[in-house]
């Protein structure tokens, strides 16, 4: 897979970063204010992500019970990026998973809230 | 430009194989997990590059730098990176001293060759593969990038 080639013609730097570093210039282009990107700068935000995958795995691993686990699983990820402080800027696109049924109960219960409040402070 | 979705992606193999080497031997990833880490690490990009942004902005810059990045890190409180990060970056400025010099070399050799009789003619015949090779290493310090 091409994927596997790490920027243009600096073999050295498979030893550095494995994540490619093309992709990670494409990702970083995508927002509006940069205007351009020094090489190093490319190279440490490519191993600060490195970095960060590997804190991320670790620390949803170990949240919650502590016990020596066989799986990690989405539900795991997900609480670490709702419950942990250095991880909240994940909370939106990483939720956690409800049952509908759950979510269809939360849903009507919040409906009968707004009809009560609708009827007027007279009836309060 | 617009981009595919895919692109804004990291590649499957290489997520898989970090989380696999941060967690201990034997432990199941499931597909949601890996592909979770997979966002997590893309809005981490957009993020850090957000933040070192700024700090470029600040120092009145337009090219992001390394500096600019170790203290996004800072800025995002995840402190822990800034030394792994340093050594890194440490790493790699040894590499391109290293292969800076041996390009060097490579052009003083050149001009040894008995070729030509002055050595400014050789000089001259040989720059279209040496700016090749100086823009690459310019490009190295500072890269503007296409849009």
């Amino acid at each position: 897979m091409a994927d596997a080639a790490v920027g243009k013609d600096k073999c050295g730097e498979q030893r550095l970063v494995s994540l490619p570093l093309s992709r990670i210039r494409v990702i970083m282009k995508s927002s509006p204010e940069v205007s351009s990107i020094n090489q190093e700068a490319l190279v440490l935000t490519a191993k600060a992500t490195e970095l960060f995958v590997r804190h991320l795995a670790t620390s949803s691993y170990r949240h919650g019970s502590g016990r020596a686990k066989r799986a990690l699983t989405y539900s795991d990820v997900a609480s670490t990026a709702q419950e942990a402080e250095t991880f909240q800027f994940l909370a939106d696109i990483l939720p956690k998973k409800i049952l509908a049924s759950k979510y269809l109960k939360m849903l009507k219960e919040k409906r009968e809230e707004e009809e009560d409040q609708n009827e007027g402070p007279a009836l309060k | 430009m617009a981009e595919r979705p895919e692109d804004l992606n990291l590649p499957n193999a290489v997520i898989t194989r970090i989380i696999k080497e941060a967690l201990p031997d034997g432990v199941n990833i499931s597909k949601e997990a890996r592909s979770a880490i997979s966002r997590a690490a893309s809005v981490f990009v957009l993020y850090a590059t957000s933040c070192a942004n700024n700090f470029a902005m600040k120092g009145k810059r337009k090219t992001l730098n390394a500096s600019d990045v170790l203290s996004a890190m800072e800025e995002m409180e995840f402190q822990r990176f800034i030394t792994p990060l340093k050594e890194a970056l440490e790493a790699y400025r040894r590499e391109q001293k290293g292969k800076k010099e041996a390009s060097e070399q490579k052009k003083k050799d050149k001009d040894k060759k008995p070729d030509s009789e002055e050595p400014d003619k050789s000089r001259g015949e040989d720059n279209d593969d040496e700016d090749d090779r100086l823009e690459e290493e310019e490009q190295n310090e500072e890269e503007e990038v296409d849009n």
